[in-house]
């Protein structure tokens, strides 16, 4: 943006002024197509007036930003100022999973799955006091260029290529996959072709600038998903509490409120507590009798299905034969039962299994506030699964945790600030925008917990609010309720809620109007691009920069690098979507997987690289590939995707795989650097230098210049 | 290039802090998590090993960091490692 010789002052003061404009203008802008639709505008114009306008907007910014200079591209010309470093991080940080996922979770899972709330912001403990100052003093392009000055030679910054690649392939698989279901239900677009409207919103911001762009992009992208995501929940808040902190407001009051009513759902002597249970009942029954069927299936085989087929015929016989004649209803329920009955015993198998698995509703209502939740058939049983899930609840946020602090797209962001005492106070701000989002979301949880707890529960059939009939009609996976007891009245036992419906649904639930929705679609798009803004980059720069202009072709000009960086950037984008758009597994899993990879790979060297001056070329090669090779190893060996389905380590689930391949990381540097000679004086140099912000009193430029 | 021993006693405060700091980071994460269930009786804004998970700890981290960045760009002044004024 602002470029030229001004001094970092009035650079600060200029873009303080241009992105107050901004968020003026932004605000001005929702209050226009709130107008718009009070006019009476269709709800879907509107939701494509939010998607293209802001695309248009992050388009703008890149445009504007678009450079040839080297430093530029790469680091933004390191004069970005701590607080809006901090901004542009915390949006490359929070991704689709964080904004849309993560209150969703904590719904679903309570205080198990705040592991993600502390691994996610935890890790830049981590980042501030291990590693970010000492990078900017490095103060070179990427993470592999560390490896490869402070470890010499090839291999380490070769093997970094590869972590990098590996993990944020894997990471900016899952983006582009919320972008393409954030353009898809907020405007009818077919998936695959939101994959690809939402690609070239992704492009359109890293492609002309690079770092520079996707930096400003980040501040403005920032700005829109803090916005978004803070608007419903203080006025659901003012709703339930009359106090507009719901940070506050969700544990003094709306908590206990929920934990008492979930004693009531599980207290058959209640008549809240009866009723649940009469549902709980018939999916106990359900359960039970397709589970004497496959039992049945397992004996009997092929004659034991054509008995059941025939049961149902007869019964549907008796029906139609019967006097008076049978109620209507029932008589096309058992028509139907006797079409859809399973055609062979590998059929009937799977449908039965599924009917059995219905069995986990009838159990009793989680308490939301309940660390490690377990039961078992004795006391010693539970106290072992109980163990079992704090063991892994550990592992997943130390996983996280130094995951975080590993990411190469994270690290990256630490060489764009104008000195080490800027990069220092960069990652307070990071960590406080960040935190701003995930100090939020829990809140959200028990605040929509306790409106489905107190309002949808007991209301009627016949009378469900508008944004349960609204969202059940949309989409099943995120809305499910029926009458199973057939009393007219819901219980919780008839309600299946998706995860991703409490935030997309909470400005209904609070009762504000639809351009607040398209707000929060904006935001969560906001957030999925700017992260996978950074992962592109990141991939495109360890190939250009790393591989083709300091292994490949180092006398390469400015034009050229640039040109192959751009090219690069242009063909992994289009991978990526390519593989989005084939939707491969479990998007939780694919993040989890990114963090512990990189937690591994790149942790334990860059770590030592900086507190061990012993540290030397094998042992970051071996540390390095032992950490990555465990990691993986674990990961196919344990993860159902694959197949294998080997016995777990210790109980450890394949999210955390990190947990062994960290140690493994660490081993390998160790042993690797004691088996060899210590580093050449100039590296031990290099280390020193690396410690003080400055031993001679000037600002170390890095090589932004050249 | 030759330091001196205050650069050596620079760094050894820089190792100190952050080990101290590092200490409170592992107690505020892994320590009370671990007795999550145990601090779920004390009742202070809702059970406290929940809040401490979703609130609590995540204010720890922030002033974590706040503190170290403050105290070591003060610390590079004092022992003359800071940088120079940037245009």
């Amino acid at each position: 943006m602002a470029a030229g010789q001004q001094t970092q002052t009035q650079f600060f003061n200029s873009l303080k002024r241009y992105y107050g404009f901004y968020t003026g203008g932004f605000v001005t802008f929702v209050i226009i197509v709130g107008i718009l639709e009070q006019l009476g505008v269709p709800v879907k114009i509107l939701g494509y007036i939010f998607l293209f306008a802001t695309i248009m907007l992050y388009a703008g910014i890149g445009f504007m930003s678009k450079t040839a200079d080297v430093g530029e591209y790469y680091v933004a010309g390191r004069r970005v100022p701590a607080l809006f470093n901090g901004m542009a991080t915390g949006a490359d940080w929070m991704s689709a999973a964080s904004f849309i996922g993560m209150a969703g979770t904590l719904y679903l899972s309570g205080f198990d799955g705040l592991a993600f709330v502390l691994g996610w912001t935890g890790g830049y403990c981590l980042v501030a006091l291990l590693l970010a100052p000492y990078l900017r003093k490095f103060g070179q392009f990427t993470i592999p260029d560390f490896l490869g000055a402070r470890f010499g030679g090839h291999l380490p910054r070769f093997i970094g290529v590869i972590a990098a690649i590996v993990c944020s392939f894997t990471y900016v698989i899952a983006q582009i996959y919320g972008v393409g279901i954030i353009t898809s239900r907020f405007t009818g677009l077919e998936f695959q072709v939101g994959v690809f409207v939402g690609l070239a919103g992704i492009l359109v911001c890293s492609f002309l600038g690079g770092m520079k762009a996707v930096t400003w992009t980040q501040v403005a992208q920032y700005i829109i998903l803090i916005v978004a995501y803070m608007i419903p929940v203080v006025w659901l808040s003012v709703k339930h509490t009359g106090v507009p902190i719901p940070q506050i407001s969700a544990y003094t009051s709306a908590l206990p409120k929920v934990t008492a009513l979930e004693k009531e759902f599980n207290d058959k002597t209640t008549p809240k507590g009866a009723k649940e249970e009469s549902v709980r009942a018939i999916f106990r029954e359900k359960a039970s009798a397709a589970d004497a069927k496959l039992k049945g299936l397992e004996t009997g085989g092929a004659t034991f299905l054509a008995a059941e087929k025939g049961k149902l015929e007869a019964k549907l016989g008796e029906l139609k034969a019967a006097n008076p004649p049978a109620d209507a209803k029932a008589l096309e329920a058992a028509e139907k039962a006797v079409k859809d009955f399973p055609a062979d015993a590998d059929a009937a198998k799977k449908a039965w299994t599924a009917e059995k698995a219905i069995g986990a509703r009838a159990a009793p209502v989680k308490a939301h506030a309940e660390a490690f939740a377990a039961s078992g058939k004795t006391p010693e049983e539970t106290e072992k699964k109980r163990n079992i899930a704090k063991k892994n609840f550990l592992a997943l946020i130390a996983c996280l945790m130094i995951g975080t602090a590993a990411l190469p797209h994270i690290l990256m962001r630490y060489y764009t600030t104008p000195s080490v005492h800027e990069a220092r106070v960069s990652v307070f701000w990071s960590l406080f925008f960040i935190f701003l989002l995930y100090f939020t979301a829990p809140v959200l949880a028990i605040l929509a917990k306790y409106e489905v707890y107190s309002s949808l529960v007991g209301s009627s059939f016949a009378s469900l609010p508008a944004w349960v009939s609204n969202w059940a009609s949309v989409d099943k996976t995120l809305m499910n309720i029926a009458d199973i007891n057939k009393d007219g009245i819901v219980q919780l036992a008839e309600i299946v809620i998706g995860g991703d419906l409490i935030v997309l649904a909470t400005p209904e639930i609070a009762g504000l109007p639809y351009v607040i929705s398209g707000l929060v679609a904006a935001g969560g798009l906001a957030a999925a691009l700017s992260t996978a803004d950074g992962l592109l980059l990141t991939i495109a720069n360890a190939m250009s920069h790393d591989l083709y202009y300091k292994m490949i072709d180092p006398n390469a000009s400015t034009v050229r690098r640039l040109a192959v960086s751009k090219g690069l950037l242009l063909v992994v984008a289009l991978c990526a979507a390519y593989v989005t758009s084939l939707k491969p597994g479990n998007i939780l899993f694919l993040v989890g997987a990114a963090f512990s990879l990189a937690a591994s790979g790149f942790f334990p060297a860059l770590v030592c690289g900086v507190f061990w001056k012993r540290a030397n070329y094998l042992g970051a090669v071996l540390g390095m590939s032992l950490g990555l090779g465990v990691c993986a190893y674990y990961m196919y060996m344990t993860y159902p995707f694959f197949g294998v389905n080997a016995p777990l380590w210790w109980d450890i689930n394949p999210i955390a795989a990190g947990t062994f391949g960290i140690p493994a990381g660490f081993l390998g540097v160790i042993i690797g650097s004691l088996i060899t000679p210590a580093p050449s004086k100039e590296i031990q140099d290099l280390v020193d230098n690396v410690r003080y912000p400055s031993l001679d009193g000037t600002v170390s430029a890095g090589t932004a210049g050249h | 290039m030759q330091l001196t021993e205050k650069h050596k006693e620079y760094w050894n405060i820089n190792l100190r802090t952050t080990s101290i700091l590092l200490a409170i980071w592992f107690v505020a994460t892994f320590v009370v998590g671990w007795y999550a269930r145990e601090l779920n009786e004390i009742i202070i804004l809702g059970p406290l090993g929940f809040y401490m998970a979703a609130q609590g700890s995540l204010i720890i981290y922030v002033l974590i960091i706040w503190f170290y960045a403050r105290y070591m760009n003060n610390l590079d002044k004092e022992f003359g490692v800071h940088e120079g004024e940037l245009e």
